[in-house]
């Protein structure tokens, strides 16, 4: 057996064999050794994935060697890959990072289960990555979901409990409009391959059912992804969830749901409905427009750091759907690339918050005031992750935004007041930064501060992270050329 | 005849819907509810679907009820009223129904064996399972060899259920003190045993439950059944058990180590199915490779997977009812 | 039978939305649950509606017997999952439930809303 033929399996199985395992666990610093373990091979096997698309490779993986669509089918291509890495590398990295974090958080004699659901996520996440077949990313959607909610659920807070609750409402809801758009499509096709359907569908496309079910689909998926106005979700999972849970939800939880927008809508629906460049568009830019401006509004008021930066990635994620909705080569490139560089920068932004909170409990900007002085390095790396949120040139941010802004100027008169759009959401992204700048460092503390500088091994996670962030600005050809590779495989789809 | 009973259950159907949503006392919720999940799996066999009627009156009339009682009696019993504008809310549903209605004009007829569904992927499993795999029941071969991997993920979505619930209830308030991470046991639960004529049934049924339950998981390759329906059956048993003859006794008899154990083994059992195939030659959930003759081998595969299913959907549904059932002492 | 083909979808339509108006208007927690149990429950009705074929019966091939249609086996194994699915995410709602009961004392939104608001 040649594990490089199966490459695309492994990815999920090794998560998925090591839940059981941990689940049996009594010992909690053996339950991270193991979810660490796995989580870091799972991320070779990502790279391995890459270097493999990147060479041109195609991977395609039938499961229980039934050839499709009698079977199901996996798939992975540029985008699965580019997704696969943040999946797999924000999950490390956050792992890296539990190790000193979580145990203020959670319980030692709870951190095994909670190590479980942290594996489920992940191969959930994974799943999604790399299924070719429509019910399957249903079953390891709800797999990711059901665990994201554990994993939220273990924050002390109490107010973690109704936000979870709600996220579990929404989430459910928005699983099941997905499930019923498959429905209607299965029974205008009779598949659930998705190359298989982008053939079948084309017989059927100019009748009602395709056309609900193309809407059911994306209103399922938007909030998943929390795609403004369902985004009422997010800023308080966000906030009350344990630190090293928002670096890697943060990260990924909603970008896979994009993925899979993306996928549905370029594989399946764009090259088959009719005017529906034209209705995607025309629907999704105002709501584009609106998440980065409100959004970004919101976060200039806000008082606590995390829902401050959770408020800011809706803002971010209405950037990624701007680009989307421009549906040409160009915007497609800045909206992958900004999924890769928002994961970064927003992954480095929580994994400093985690360093803070080590010492400083209370996470209401007036509260952190002292913090620069006590704990520089952390603030240090904040203050350059802020830089690449924001798009300061030499940061991986400011490339994407860069991409962004090119692509849309593409677009004459209206694409002016779209770049308009777009900066401004950035100069308030420098007034967000910049209060909790101020406060961190230019503020003086009420009582004396006794934190010291946060422990060398979430240090040393927190600025790989952030060292990232300029390596990829000063370096894009990586991701760059992935976002082109993969914007050029789902443009290929429109005639 | 039957036209005008499905038209009859159907209506029944939405009747209850509205009847759950404006009944104030809970419990007279759940119980409608439960009955709403009888007659959809009446429903269910009307239009021929064997196995996911018996699995939706088991898991959904059965141990989704259980759990809401175990919920219920935790929470409150009754819902407050409150008066708010319903207006907004009204427009949205009503809206989204008629988009609804709109997509079935153009729906294939109900029926119809020419209608896409019924082409292409379906008539190939109906023909080819027989040379193929062997089995009579196609969904028990569709469910445990086809589309095996998402079965797999099915059985991970259970364990991720019981994973939560048990990590939920693992909170300790402050006061209490106590040490391990299962010590799920309640005091002083007497059960039913002061009700005389329940005790006797149920100790009469209670062996022909369990009975009927490992006739379902090793007979659902012939009939309908399967692990699904094999483990909430088991599940309901024990439940009744420890019901009549109070929590004390249920957990002496299956501690919860042993759950948690059931639940991880039947995941395991299964993905070790799965590797087992990928090191012989195959692809992942291959069966075809664990034996000489490929069509035997998928047999054996298909019996191993629905073990793993069964235990460890037995164990997951044990567990989250202890784990509500002992709360209250906690 | 073609009257009884839309009775099933619109009867699908109208309980997908009475669980839908469920979820968004309850107050209580547990009400909500329950919408959402219909909620998905009435998609399962979609699905195994467009499985029957006429003249059909269950998928369970019979020995000997050669001209028997049956009926559609895709859409109940993709229920079957859904409806695991849909027991497994109740679950989980009661436990979070449960803990807010304990937590806040009360589980109407409303009060909880109240209890959360000076923060």
């Amino acid at each position: 057996m040649n594990p490089n033929d199966h490459l695309a399996a492994l990815q999920v199985v090794i998560p998925l064999l090591a839940t059981p395992l941990v689940v049996l666990l009594r010992s909690h610093r053996l339950a991270w050794a193991t979810t660490t373990l796995t989580s870091l091979m799972a991320f070779i096997i990502a790279i391995a994935l890459t270097m493999g698309v990147m060479s041109g490779h195609d991977y395609q993986y039938f499961m229980g060697s039934w050839p499709a669509p009698y079977g199901i089918e996996l798939r992975v291509d540029a985008l699965s890959a580019l997704i696969l890495l943040i999946i797999t590398g924000a999950s490390t990295f956050a792992l890296f990072a539990a190790y000193h974090s979580i145990d203020d958080q959670i319980g030692s004699h709870r951190q095994p289960l909670f190590y479980a659901a942290w594996l489920l996520a992940l191969a959930g996440l994974s799943g999604i990555a790399v299924a070719g077949d429509a019910f399957n990313i249903f079953v390891f959607m709800e797999i990711s979901s059901l665990a994201s909610y554990v994993l939220v659920a273990g924050g002390p807070d109490k107010r973690a409990l109704p936000a979870v609750y709600k996220y579990l409402i929404f989430g459910t809801v928005g699983a099941t409009f997905y499930l019923i758009g498959v429905g209607l499509i299965y029974m205008m096709t009779g598949t659930l391959n998705l190359a298989d359907m982008a053939v079948r569908i084309q017989e059927v496309s100019d009748q009602n059912p395709v056309l609900v079910a193309a809407g059911f689909i994306t209103v399922g998926l938007a909030l998943k992804a929390a795609v403004f106005p369902l985004h009422i979700w997010l800023p308080n999972a966000y906030t009350f969830a344990p630190h090293v849970v928002t670096v890697f939800l943060a990260a990924c939880a909603t970008k896979v749901a994009l993925y899979v927008l993306l996928r549905f809508d370029f594989f399946v629906f764009q090259p088959n409905l009719s005017g529906h460049e034209f209705q995607f568009a025309y629907f999704l830019m105002p709501l584009a427009i609106l998440a980065i401006l409100i959004a970004s509004a919101v976060a200039m008021f806000e008082k606590n750091l995390k829902r401050l930066l959770a408020w800011s990635s809706i803002a971010q994620i209405g950037y990624i759907m701007l680009g989307v909705s421009l549906v040409d080569m160009a915007g497609l490139t800045a909206s992958i690339l900004h999924i890769f560089n928002h994961a970064i920068a927003k992954g480095s932004l929580f994994l400093a918050v985690a360093c803070l909170a080590l010492h400083f409990r209370d996470l209401n900007l007036t509260k952190i005031a002292g913090s620069a002085r006590a704990m520089p390095w952390t603030m240090a790396a904040f203050v350059i992750a802020g830089l690449s949120l924001i798009g300061v040139p030499g940061t991986a941010g400011f490339i994407s935004k860069w991409y962004l802004i090119t692509a849309v100027l593409s677009m004459g008169i209206a694409g002016i007041a779209l770049a308009a759009v777009i900066v401004i959401g950035s100069l308030m992204a420098v007034v967000y930064v910049w209060r909790i700048v101020e406060h961190a460092y230019f503020q003086v503390p009420e009582n004396p501060v006794s934190a010291r500088e946060a422990p060398l091994g979430i240090l040393t996670v927190t600025w790989i992270a952030v060292l990232a962030n300029l390596y990829f600005g000063l370096n894009p050809d990586l991701p760059v050329a992935l976002s082109t590779s993969a914007a050029s495989t789902l443009i290929g789809y429109i005639p | 005849m039957i036209i005008i009973f499905a038209v009859f259950l159907l209506t029944l159907l939405v009747i209850t819907a509205i009847g759950i949503v404006r009944a104030e006392n809970l419990f007279v919720a759940v119980m409608l509810t439960s009955i709403f999940s009888l007659i959809m799996a009446a429903n269910f066999f009307i239009l021929d679907a064997a196995d996911v009627a018996l699995t939706e009156a088991a898991i959904g009339a059965g141990v989704t009820t259980v759990i809401f009682l175990g919920a219920l009696s935790l929470t409150a019993e009754r819902e407050k009223k409150v008066d708010v504008s319903r207006g907004l809310a009204i427009c949205v549903v009503v809206a989204t129904a008629l988009v609804l209605i709109y997509a079935t004009f153009d729906k294939p007829r109900l029926g119809d064996p020419e209608a896409p569904v019924h082409q292409h992927v379906a008539p190939w499993y109906l023909s080819e399972t027989e040379t193929l795999i062997g089995i009579p029941n196609v969904v028990t071969a569709v469910l445990g060899s086809y589309r095996a991997y998402d079965t797999l993920g099915e059985v991970f979505v259970v364990l991720a259920a019981c994973i939560g619930v048990l990590f939920l209830f693992s909170a300790r308030r402050e006061k209490k003190n106590d040490n391990t991470l299962n010590s799920l046991t309640s005091p002083k639960s007497i059960g039913l045993q002061h009700h005389f004529i329940p005790r006797v049934v149920g100790r009469i049924l209670l062996p022909f439950i369990i009975l009927f339950g490992l006739y379902v998981q090793f007979h659902g390759e012939y009939g309908p059944g399967g692990g699904f329906q094999a483990g909430a059956i088991l599940a309901t048993g024990i439940i009744l058990f420890a019901l009549l003859e109070g929590e004390q006794r249920a957990l002496a008899a299956i501690p919860s180590r042993a759950l948690l154990w059931m639940v991880a083994g039947g995941a395991m059992l299964y993905s070790l199915v799965g590797v087992v195939g990928l090191l012989l030659g195959g692809n992942f959930l291959d069966y075809s490779v664990l034996s000489t003759d490929p069509v035997f081998g998928q047999q054996i595969g298909i019996i191993l997977i629905e073990l793993g299913v069964g235990i460890t959907v037995c164990g997951a549904l044990l567990s989250i009812f202890h784990a509500f059932a002992a709360r209250e002492n906690y | 039978m073609e009257l009884l083909g839309y009775y099933n979808y619109w009867v699908f339509a109208i309980v997908l939305m009475i669980g839908f108006y469920a979820v968004i208007v309850s107050n209580n927690l547990i009400k909500k649950l329950l919408g959402l149990a219909i909620f998905q429950s009435a998609v399962f009705l979609m699905y195994i509606t467009m499985d029957k074929v006429e003249g059909g019966t269950a998928p369970i091939i019979q020995a000997g017997v050669t001209d028997q249609i049956y009926s559609n086996p895709l859409p109940q194994v993709l229920i079957l999952t859904a409806i695991v699915v849909g027991v497994s995410t109740t679950a989980l709602g009661l436990a979070i439930v449960v803990r807010i009961k304990e937590a806040y004392g009360t589980i109407e939104e409303d009060e909880i809303l109240a209890q959360d608001r000076p923060s």
